[in-house]
């Protein structure tokens, strides 16, 4: 067993952290501030490669692997938790499953574009009336001989605003419950479709989160996304992976926070003495950094199984449940070590804590993954 | 174009701490970096290679951890790394390092050398003009641009109050400052080829040299002590306002006729 980078990792991660550093912490304050969706990053990110990082080079990727998109995501998401979901969401929500579930033809036509972060990518499962109950499908999709024509409304999606390649779900057959829902690409530009009102949201300012609109949408025939009926399964799966991407996000916030507050509490002097020197910091910190260590592990190995071609649902849904959760324990307890400044925006940390309570809720709430987890238990 | 770069591995010398008690550079745990003027080189001779066309060489002397130094730059986008690698070269001076350098490079094929001005572990200069006189070639120092014309170079090198513009004909040795080229990142890609790539590495039986004027043996000047350097004088602390922090650093700026 290795628990070491290989000198890839390490030669990636030298470049991925100062990248973080130099190009994304500097922002993140005002992204947030301005719910300002980082565009000059994303084109920088595409520029070196970090928009495609687990697609094969033959489709126009990187060529590398999802332990290094992940840890792509944790060190954006360390200093700036928007740009590292738009990553997620574009990789694990929209590339991989045109990578896993793609014709041959779609591949070639969609992924190279992706890749090379020309155009990005979003998931559109939500409704209004299907959360957590996701089989409850509304949207439906009708054969019109040439096309599909696709009516509904999705809700909460990532990326939306600034998206030009959607995976969308919707209902086929309606008679066949869950395997009556079907997965198609959608464009941007597909008549009928359109991007309706964005949430003001707690965290993650940055990212656009919106509705998106279905009026007589029309998808070309070839845009059906994996097998007739079997959307619900592209979805499940694509979510699996997804969350690998989310704790890995909720793993850089946790780490953000850490070390913002070892900074603060070695800086910050009350009762003549620096905070850190308090046994009280020190031990609660060290549960904390125990915590994130622990969720670091579970999420490597969730990204590794997942590169191996193992089955990780349940890895995966652990590797999010107990980042997600970390990440929420940590922050809170940053805000509370930096007292009265960790309440004002003059910290990141006060940031870092609404960012983080999202982990606990998109691709999949805590709740979700214990059932996940406890369904391969008890199966 | 074959443009050779110069560089050398060094430890971050901005989280090196001083050993209170020996006076010595604590270097555990220090992690090491290409040299920041070097890697400014580096990127020089990458936008000659998307401007012009290039292979680019990158030549550093040092022990085999510099191979990680030499995979990045191959990850920014270097055609070939070459690591002089031996015991016979171990601890040469200024003279014997350039030698051995120069010793490699004339058995290489090139149209121009880029080195950085100077190491922030030794901060000496002297390397790379050094190099250029074992080879017999022009040298333009403290470059902040460069462009290539039909038979040479132009130039502009950066002295303490003014710029120069000069023109150099054929074959030269250029140094360079970080601060004038803004080293890229290395891509995904670049860092996933990396590792595919070979970094040769190269002993002293390689390279064109007589082996006495390598290392220790070839190296006039020998290193007698290194200490911390003291602080000159310690600054004042004084107590007061924003506002009168302000007339105090402006009455002392005038008081020395800087301002």
């Amino acid at each position: 067993m290795d628990f070491s980078y290989s000198k890839t990792e390490e030669l990636f991660l030298q470049m991925i952290r100062s990248f973080a550093e130099n190009e994304v912490k500097p922002l993140a304050a005002e992204v947030d501030e301005k719910e300002m969706f980082p565009e000059e990053t994303v084109r920088k990110m595409a520029k070196l490669g970090i928009m495609g990082i687990p697609v094969p080079k033959q489709y126009g990727g990187a060529g590398g692997t999802i332990q290094m998109y992940i840890m792509a995501v944790e060190e954006l998401s360390r200093v700036c938790a928007t740009t590292g979901v738009v990553l997620s969401a574009h990789t694990s929500l929209c590339m991989c499953p045109i990578l896993e579930h793609g014709t041959e033809e779609q591949k070639m036509k969609y992924l190279p574009k992706l890749a090379s972060g020309e155009w990005l990518g979003a998931f559109g499962l939500t409704e209004p009336n299907a959360g957590t109950d996701a089989a409850m499908q509304q949207t439906t999709a009708v054969d019109a001989g040439d096309k599909w024509i696709l009516n509904g409304t999705k809700i909460f999606i990532t990326n939306a605003a600034n998206a030009d390649v959607f995976i969308v779900m919707a209902m086929t057959d309606k008679s066949k419950g869950n395997k009556g829902i079907s997965a198609f690409i959608v464009e941007r530009g597909f008549k009928g479709f359109s991007v309706g009102k964005k949430e003001l949201k707690m965290g993650i300012r940055g990212s656009a989160t919106c509705e998106l609109i279905f009026e007589n949408c029309e998808v070309p025939k070839e845009n059906l996304l994996g097998e007739l009926g079997a959307g619900f399964k592209v979805a499940m799966k694509t979510l699996d992976g997804g969350r690998i991407g989310i704790a890995s996000q909720a793993l850089g916030i946790a780490q953000g926070a850490m070390d913002e507050t070892v900074k603060y509490t070695k800086e910050r002097k009350q009762f003549g003495r620096s905070i850190a020197q308090f046994q009280n910091t020190q031990f609660q910190m060290a549960d904390l950094k125990t915590r994130v260590e622990a969720a670091r592990l579970l999420v490597r190995s969730a990204a590794w199984k997942k590169d191996m071609g193992l089955p990780y649902s349940a890895d995966a849904a652990m590797a999010k449940l107990f980042a997600a959760e970390t990440a929420m324990a940590v922050t809170t307890k940053a805000v509370q070590f930096h007292g009265g400044y960790g309440y004002t925006r003059e910290y990141p940390v006060e940031r870092m804590m609404r960012d983080a309570k999202i982990t606990e809720i998109y691709e999949g709430t805590s709740e979700v993954q214990r059932m996940v987890i406890a369904a391969q238990l008890f199966k | 174009m074959n443009i050779i770069v110069c560089a050398k591995q060094v430890p971050d010398t901005t989280e090196i701490k001083i050993d209170p008690v020996k006076g010595t550079l604590i270097r555990d745990g220090v992690p090491s970096i290409m040299n920041p003027d070097d890697k400014g080189g580096l990127e020089l001779a990458l936008r000659f290679k998307e401007q012009y066309g290039a292979t680019v060489t990158v030549v550093s002397m040092g022990p085999p951890q510099a191979d990680k130094m030499l995979r990045e730059a191959l990850a920014m986008g270097a055609d070939r790394a070459i690591l002089l690698s031996d015991r016979r070269f171990a601890g040469a001076d200024t003279i014997a390092t350039s030698y051995a350098l120069a010793g490699c490079i004339k058995t290489l094929d090139y149209d121009l050398i880029i080195a950085g001005r100077q190491a922030i572990d030794g901060d000496t200069a002297q390397v790379a003009p050094e190099m250029a006189e074992h080879l017999g070639l022009p040298q333009v120092s403290y470059v902040i641009d460069a462009e290539k014309t039909a038979t040479g170079f132009i130039v502009k090198k950066e002295n303490e109050d003014s710029v120069q513009t000069l023109e150099v004909e054929g074959k030269c040795v250029l140094t360079v400052l970080a601060s004038a080229f803004k080293a890229r990142y290395m891509s995904v890609e670049g860092i996933i080829e990396a590792y595919n790539k070979e970094v040769e590495v190269w002993s002293a039986d390689r390279i064109d040299v007589e082996e006495e004027k390598l290392g220790l043996k070839g190296s006039p000047t020998k290193v007698f002590k290194s200490f911390p350097k003291a602080l000159k004088a310690p600054g004042e602390v004084h107590e007061v306002s924003e506002e009168e922090a302000v007339e105090l650093i402006v009455a002392r700026l005038k008081e020395k006729h800087i301002i």
